[in-house]
């Protein structure tokens, strides 16, 4: 099962503190489909205002990403340059 | 007001327009003349890329108006190149990766120009003043600078050969 | 299309990637026939002005513009009322996610102003001339109200507020009182409090800076037309052409295919370019005239009514063990947003100490409006202004403890598998083999002289991947054309013929790059956050990927072999089955593009992940004049991680470009403002930039550790490079003059009084 790790405040908003869980998901869109049924609201804000880092890789806007069992995953804020 | 008839000489050959008073002479070669490879990054002669030569000097076309260039011999980015063969100084900057956006090249250009035909043989120090006239915010200069000494270098040469 | 594909790591022994050609738009650029946002001409062309609010907040109590409308050669004056007023919604057209509303109000008012010289309304005319004089006629009646625009004092209870709907997010519990506090970002591992308490060595600073313009010398300008049917075409100079159409059709009520826009070239953008601001009412005033309108901006409006970055303050505590190990970190930063909510102060809590491996640490971030211009992006967003504050701490721990500044940071430097401050676990990073190459490089140890001081500093941008489009072509002549959605702002045309060529086996002179408009290419994400080398350049790939592919296939059916028997190699099909058969080249093979099947061309779309984040690290040596507090730059050099250099040349471009911009934001550059929250310098005079005898040449040394997520390992460079410069020339400014300055710029002035108050 992945486990996941939110650094920021943003998602303890939604989770009542808890920056850290596992989540059984083998794909980005599905963890997000899962933190949505968890903490209402809170999958709806990691797909459209977050990014999620898989084993260090930063991906954006990838639902497709796969999670493997082992998989880190970070929630971060998503990132603009410029 | 009625309009100014200008007679004047761009990059050798007469050209003539109908300009308002208050027209500055940058306007008056992008609106009058079609000549838009002079640029305006402020208006007020403090960037340099509106860098035009009148007369053999150096001058911010945004700062003359255009009815100045009555009777001058004016030269812009536009005549530097003889047909398709490049000015050294456009080579060396294209060889040196002298420009990432490009707005301040051509006025930089000149500007080197005015240099070269005055100092063939310029120091970094006195390169780096003649041109702090001509903001660039892409380059940190670096690279401007190395095209400008070595195009100065390919001048001599040619002029020891011809 | 996704961009994963299994790749090995990226090898050495390149025919293309690595070399130094020409670029391919450069004649264009040094004969002045490139085409920017200000050279475009259309038949019956008006001309757009602006008319700005001279007041920093004020209620707007009516806008008459009969006046204008009158004045014999005016065709169309706009309000705020002549566009859609809607809901907020985050819109995801270009990088940030920002609100529409927000962005469509800072484009044209609405009912408040809420900074000198926001748009009010705009006109277009027959000449320039009569829309300056049509701007006198409008009259606007304004209820001044109370401005304000330094950071702590928006914070303050008794602030001015700015927005009636701005409740501040990230407090529990939220606060039921608006304010000027948009938002609270936080980070937090282990117990800062303890670690620090326990810390034996401790450093506190407060720092700060001043907002600052990113300083492109083209100003904004366009040239847009509207069409009877609900057609609209837009030529703006812009780092980027969906950009501007997602943020048009949005603040406009458009259909985005209603809507076709071309990149101008575009001169500097930095992330200032990546808002629209002049597009939306060229559109407007050209419905409602009939004609196009062409806009552009004076350098006064760049300053004024654009987006510069934002000031801030930085407050850090540093804990540390006697041997150097940092076990605490407590960072503040309080950014201004300008006119609405959304400074880059998250991403500067992450960045803020993303270069080292602290295990307790605290970084909270505060976004305040202000009444003065909307932030916009300005390279490696925030995070300069957080490195400055840390880097500068890092200097004074470096002297407490008595150590050399790189060994203490290499000793807590992150590296591969460490775990970020922001998050995830770090690979492939290279920031202590760029840290190394500064300490052994002979600049590290040239003798300085009185008044001369050395300083040293690091910084972290991420950045970021995203979704692009490329397309490649083949002609019948066997050359090919390699076409893109991503404007050019620094060479990266170069780059996309460079890796074309690669995959393809010719010489990048048979490549020509290409940028086409919104309606001949697909979406790609613009120009910014590192981006186009690494997302576009693997959509590059990919696209000639399948190009050689298909190539391969047409040789099969020539050779009448399976095509698992054809490999491509050096631009030739080679016949593995029948190997005394001559290889068929690109140029043969495209000649008979028609008879083995018709032409050879190929599209990527995709959405590029896995960017590497770039670290760099910058040494500065610096001479002081104690009379008059001039600091002269004797040397820079400046290192980074860049993966791969693709076209060398345009990477160390980016790295001194960047260093520079940081020289003049350490040195010269600020927003000063008024009593009357009116800018006081909004020319290149009194905004001091550097200028070429301002500088020394500026050494690169270029670090690869490849991205292996890239076919070529390449990492974004172009942003990177401003992090470390503030706190370098801050550093060697310390170590020339004894007294630490903790406050941007370090111009003279501020120079002289801290060597005098030392000397008193």
């Amino acid at each position: 099962m992945p486990h996941v790790l939110a650094m920021g405040g943003d998602v303890a908003q939604f989770t009542g503190g808890a920056s850290e869980f596992d989540v059984a998901a083998t794909t980005v869109g599905a963890m997000i489909r899962e933190l949505e049924r968890r903490w209402p609201g809170l999958g709806d804000y990691v797909e459209r205002r977050m990014a999620v880092a898989i084993d260090g890789e930063i991906h954006q806007d990838a639902n497709g990403a796969t999670l493997a069992e082992g998989s880190e995953v970070c929630l971060i804020p998503r990132i603009g340059g410029g | 007001m009625s309009k100014i008839h200008v007679t004047t000489t761009v990059n050798g050959d007469a050209a003539e327009f109908l300009t308002d008073p208050g027209t500055t002479l940058l306007d008056g070669l992008r609106d009058h003349l079609g000549l838009t490879g002079s640029k305006e990054g402020c208006g007020s002669g403090d960037c340099g890329a509106c860098s035009i030569i009148v007369d053999g000097r150096l001058v911010c076309a945004c700062l003359m108006l255009a009815a100045e260039a009555e009777g001058r011999r004016i030269e812009t980015i536009e005549g530097m190149a003889q047909g398709s063969e490049l000015h050294p100084l456009q080579q060396k900057f294209l060889e040196h990766a002298a420009l990432q956006c490009g707005f301040c090249t051509p006025g930089l250009l000149v500007a080197a120009k005015a240099l070269l035909d005055t100092n063939p043989d310029p120091t970094e120090e006195e390169t780096r003043y003649w041109l702090a006239g001509n903001l660039c915010r892409c380059t940190g200069y670096d690279k401007v600078i190395r095209a400008v000494l070595d195009a100065a270098a390919v001048l001599r040469q040619e002029r020891r050969a011809a | 299309m996704s961009d994963v594909l299994d790749r090995p790591d990226a090898k050495p022994g390149f025919t293309s990637v690595g070399t130094r050609p020409i670029r391919p738009d450069g004649f264009d650029k040094v004969t002045g026939k490139a085409a920017y946002g200000a050279d475009l001409v259309m038949p019956g062309m008006l001309h757009g002005r602006i008319k700005r609010s001279p007041l920093a907040h004020a209620r707007i109590l009516g806008i008459d513009a009969r006046k204008a409308l009158a004045l014999p050669g005016v065709k169309a004056v706009v309000t705020g009322a002549d566009f859609p007023d809607f809901a907020a919604e985050i819109l995801e057209g270009g990088e940030a996610a920002s609100n529409t509303r927000d962005m469509a109000v800072n484009i044209i008012a609405r009912d408040k102003v809420l900074y000198d010289g926001h748009c009010v309304a705009a006109v277009a005319a027959i000449s320039p001339a009569i829309a300056e004089a049509a701007l006198e006629l409008i009259e606007v009646a304004y209820e001044p109200l109370p401005h304000v625009i330094d950071v702590e004092a928006a914070m303050a209870p008794d602030a001015p507020v700015l927005h009636d709907h701005l409740f501040t997010e990230g407090v529990e519990p939220r606060p039921t009182l608006p304010s000027n506090i948009a938002k609270r970002h936080e980070f937090v591992r282990g117990d800062v409090g303890a670690a620090l308490a326990e810390a034996e060595v401790t450093v506190v600073g407060r720092y700060t800076t001043k907002a600052v313009h990113q300083g492109y010398i083209e100003p904004h300008a366009c040239v847009a037309s509207m069409s009877a049917d609900g057609q609209g075409y837009v030529w703006s100079s812009s780092q980027g052409h969906f950009m501007v159409r997602t943020y048009c059709a949005k603040v406009l009520g458009l259909e985005i295919s209603d809507l076709r826009v071309t990149p101008a070239e575009i001169g500097g953008g930095f992330g200032g370019k990546t808002v629209v601001y002049l597009e939306p009412l060229a559109l407007a005033l050209s419905r409602a005239s009939g004609a196009p309108v062409k806009m552009v901006m004076s350098r006064d409006e760049v300053f004024r009514a654009t987006g510069p970055t934002s000031g801030g303050v930085i407050e850090v505590k540093l804990g540390a063990r006697p041997d150097g190990t940092i076990i605490a970190a407590d960072v503040t930063l309080k950014f201004q947003a300008g006119a609405f909510p959304g400074s880059p102060v998250g991403a500067a809590c992450m960045t803020a100490i993303a270069c080292y491996d602290i295990p307790n640490f605290s970084v909270v971030g505060w976004d305040v409006v202000t009444n003065s211009p909307k932030v916009a992006a300005y390279r490696a967003p925030g995070a300069p202004i957080a490195a400055f504050g840390v880097e500068s701490a890092m200097d004074e721990l470096a002297r407490k403890l008595g150590m050399d500044p790189i060994v203490l940071r290499a000793k807590n430097g992150a590296r591969n598998g460490v775990k970020a401050s922001y998050g995830p676990t770090f690979a492939n990073i290279g920031f202590l083999e760029t840290l190394d190459a500064i300490k052994q490089h002979p600049n590290y140890v040239i003798p300085l002289g009185p008044n001369q001081g050395r300083g040293v500093a690091a910084g972290f941008w991420f950045n970021v991947g995203g979704e692009s489009t490329a397309a490649v072509h083949l002609g019948e002549d066997g050359t090919a054309t390699v076409v893109t959605g991503n404007p050019d702002i620094g060479g990266s045309r170069a780059s996309m013929a460079i890796m074309a060529a690669e995959v393809l086996g010719v010489s990048v002179d048979r490549v020509r790059p290409m940028i086409a408009d919104t309606a001949s290419i697909g979406y790609s994400m613009l120009t910014g956050g590192s981006r186009t080398t690494f997302a576009t350049g693997m959509a590059v790939v990919q696209a000639a990927e399948k190009v050689v592919a298909e190539l391969k296939t047409r040789a099969a059916k020539i050779w009448d072999v399976p095509v698992e028997e054809v490999e491509w190699a050096a631009g030739q099909a080679v016949c593995l089955a029948k190997p005394d058969v001559r290889p068929l080249t690109l140029r043969g093979l495209a000649g008979q593009s028609a008879r083995t099947g018709g032409p050879i061309s190929a599209e990527v779309s995709l959405n590029a992940q896995g960017a590497g984040p770039g670290f760099a690290v910058h040494l500065c040596d610096v001479e002081v004049d104690p009379e008059t507090g001039h600091v002269t730059v004797l040397r820079y050099l400046a290192a980074q991680d860049v993966g791969r250099a693709i076209h060398p040349a345009y990477v160390e471009g980016q790295m001194q470009g960047g260093a520079a911009q940081g020289v003049g934001w350490a040195l010269n550059e600020e927003y000063i403002f008024d009593a009357e929250g009116r800018m006081e310098n909004a020319g290149f005079l009194d905004y001091r930039v550097p200028v070429a005898s301002d500088l020394p040449m500026i050494d690169t040394v270029m670090i690869e550790v490849p991205n292996p997520r890239h076919p070529y390992g390449a990492k974004g460079v172009g942003e990177a490079p401003i992090v470390p410069p503030l706190a370098a020339v801050a550093n060697a400014v310390r170590a020339a003059i004894g007294v630490r300055m903790p406050d941007l710029p370090l111009s003279p002035p501020k120079i002289r009084a801290a060597i005098d108050a030392k000397g008193a």
